[in-house]
């Protein structure tokens, strides 16, 4: 263990010894490095050109099919003032962001999204298109690419499979109790991945991620000659137009909370990592406890 | 690249005042109008194009459906009723001296009645219909697979595309569409007259209309007229292939 190079837990923060030099480790290989800022700018330019795409017509159903006379459990609409969201019986006012928006020459807009949200920022459904099946080409390459040299490269088993202990619900209960308090890990084990950061990149990259292409491709109708059992496998077509939606937002959760660890963790020496591949272990308090 | 974004800047200089943002929204929209952007967003067509046409064999059949599944609504889209005193004429009349004209690379030109055509084999498929917009409608369609005609006027060898002319004016143009010969040889690719057992309403398209089952909606071209065999599509419309190609940049290969 390297907890002799760590400040332990009864030094306080004002002793000299909390200057050692950090323990620089090579956290980040270049294939993660790649992908994940291609990744980051993809998922982005998906989000926003799938929001103008979602503004065509902003309604979603469950099953093959599903038109303006058929029940939505989803729309996003306006009335004569005031835009709204509403999912299944519940109806929240969402003027000014979601149905009834101001644009930037000041002209009321009823469109779902607004277009700070899209892309373009003007209403084209074409655009918007082309921005979306071109970028999706860059997403299932690189996410095939990324895939393969996960399990090959030996990522997944040095640092994302989850070791037997780390499956007992009372190691995920403490995990998720240090997540919930921010009490990060510092020294040897901030090197490692935790179960909560294993499973939810597993999740991205395995199930979501993936879910994304197969909802996207269930929803062509040239793609549902090649292979009809996928739209069938996913409930019908409109159903998979629901679930591409939702996971879209389970991306956006991600991006989220991954923010929000980040800037927790410290952005500087994560961002860092994540461009050089150095990561400087933490100090901790707590020593490696 | 640089003539569309300077008058941008100008445009939002002028302005003044304005928020943070605006640049940066502006600056978006001069990359998606860029020309060399506009080069790479049209990638994204060509590959779907040429790995549907890999991975699909040129017959498979879009899925069918059971008169249990088949919309209590089928929404039409685009246009509802064609303008001009023509087409009502022919309304009026039901449809009785509509033609559809077979012309360009064939070897028999053809002038076709409704009656013409209904007396060509038929074909009844129940199929989902999909816009480009989002929706999906389930309907079941009768009429004369493309193939039979296109038989019938014989194909000439230089023919690689069918061009679709319709009655129906949007804007300043009439609306057309095209496809390869891919689907228009494929058995579901149908003229047809009959949707849910009934005669096509004006709204779906009367009195003839086709279907190209494993294509986007505007493909799908309403109130046809004319049925054209070509060598290429330059010089038709603006030369993308379509109406809402054309004047938006609507996929031509709309697979997707």
């Amino acid at each position: 263990m390297a907890a002799r190079d760590m400040p332990n837990a009864s030094a306080s923060s004002d002793q000299p010894v909390n200057r050692i030099q950090p323990t620089r480790i090579y956290r980040h290989r270049l294939p993660t490095r790649l992908w994940h800022w291609v990744n980051a700018v993809t998922l982005l330019v998906l989000l926003m050109s799938g929001l103008m795409i979602f503004n065509a017509h902003p309604r979603l159903y469950w099953g093959q099919a599903g038109a303006n006379h058929d029940p939505a459990w989803l729309e996003i609409g306006a009335t004569r003032e005031t835009g709204f969201l509403r999912v299944g019986s519940l109806r929240v006012e969402t003027t000014g962001v979601l149905g009834r928006w101001t644009d930037r020459r000041g002209v009321q807009q009823t469109w779902a999204f607004p277009g700070w949200a899209t892309i373009p920022t003007r209403y084209s459904l074409a655009d918007g298109r082309r921005w979306h099946l071109t970028f999706a080409w860059l997403l299932a390459i690189a996410l095939t690419l990324y895939m393969l040299w996960t399990v090959l490269g030996g990522h997944l088993a040095k640092d994302l499979h989850v070791r037997r202990g780390e499956w007992a619900p009372r190691h995920i209960w403490q995990d998720i109790r240090d997540h919930a308090r921010l009490r990060f890990p510092a020294g040897e084990a901030a090197a490692r991945y935790n179960i909560l950061q294993k499973l939810s990149y597993i999740g991205v990259i395995f199930l979501l991620l993936p879910l994304m292409i197969a909802t996207g491709l269930a929803m062509s109708p040239g793609f549902n000659a090649t292979a009809p059992w996928l739209v069938d496998l996913l409930g019908g077509r409109q159903s998979a137009r629901s679930i591409h939606f939702i996971a879209a937002w389970l991306l956006v959760l991600f991006f989220l909370v991954h923010i929000v660890m980040v800037l927790l963790a410290g952005p500087v020496n994560e961002l860092r990592a994540m461009v050089t591949g150095w990561f400087r272990l933490p100090p901790g308090k707590e020593g490696d406890a | 690249m640089s003539d569309l974004i300077l008058p941008r800047r100008r445009l939002i200089a002028r302005a003044g005042g304005l928020a943070l943002s605006l640049p940066l929204l502006s600056a978006c929209d001069a990359i998606n109008e860029a020309p060399p952007m506009r080069k790479i967003l049209s990638l994204g067509e060509k590959m779907h194009f040429a790995s549907q046409r890999a991975l699909t064999d040129r017959d498979a059949l879009a899925r069918e459906f059971t008169r249990a599944d088949i919309s209590p609504v089928f929404r039409p889209n685009g246009t509802r009723l064609p303008a001009g005193k023509a087409y009502a004429a022919h309304a009026a009349r039901g449809f009785a001296d509509w033609r559809v004209a077979v012309t360009g690379l064939v070897a028999r030109p053809l002038s076709l009645s409704l009656a013409d055509i209904r007396a060509m084999p038929q074909r009844s498929q129940i199929t989902r219909h999909d816009c480009v917009e989002g929706w999906s409608a389930i309907g079941e369609w009768t009429g004369v697979p493309l193939r039979h005609v296109l038989a019938a006027a014989g194909l000439k060898d230089g023919a690689r595309y069918i061009v679709f002319r319709c009655a129906d004016r949007i804007g300043d143009a009439d609306y057309y569409e095209s496809c390869d010969l891919v689907d228009a040889l494929h058995p579901q690719t149908v003229l047809a007259w009959s949707l849910n057992r009934r005669l096509l309403p004006i709204a779906n398209g009367a009195p003839l209309r086709l279907r190209i089952e494993r294509q986007l909606g505007y493909k799908h071209a309403k109130y046809l007229t004319g049925i054209e065999a070509v060598a290429s599509l330059d010089g038709i419309g603006a030369g993308k292939g379509g109406y809402w190609e054309d004047r938006v940049d609507y996929e031509w290969y709309a697979g997707i």
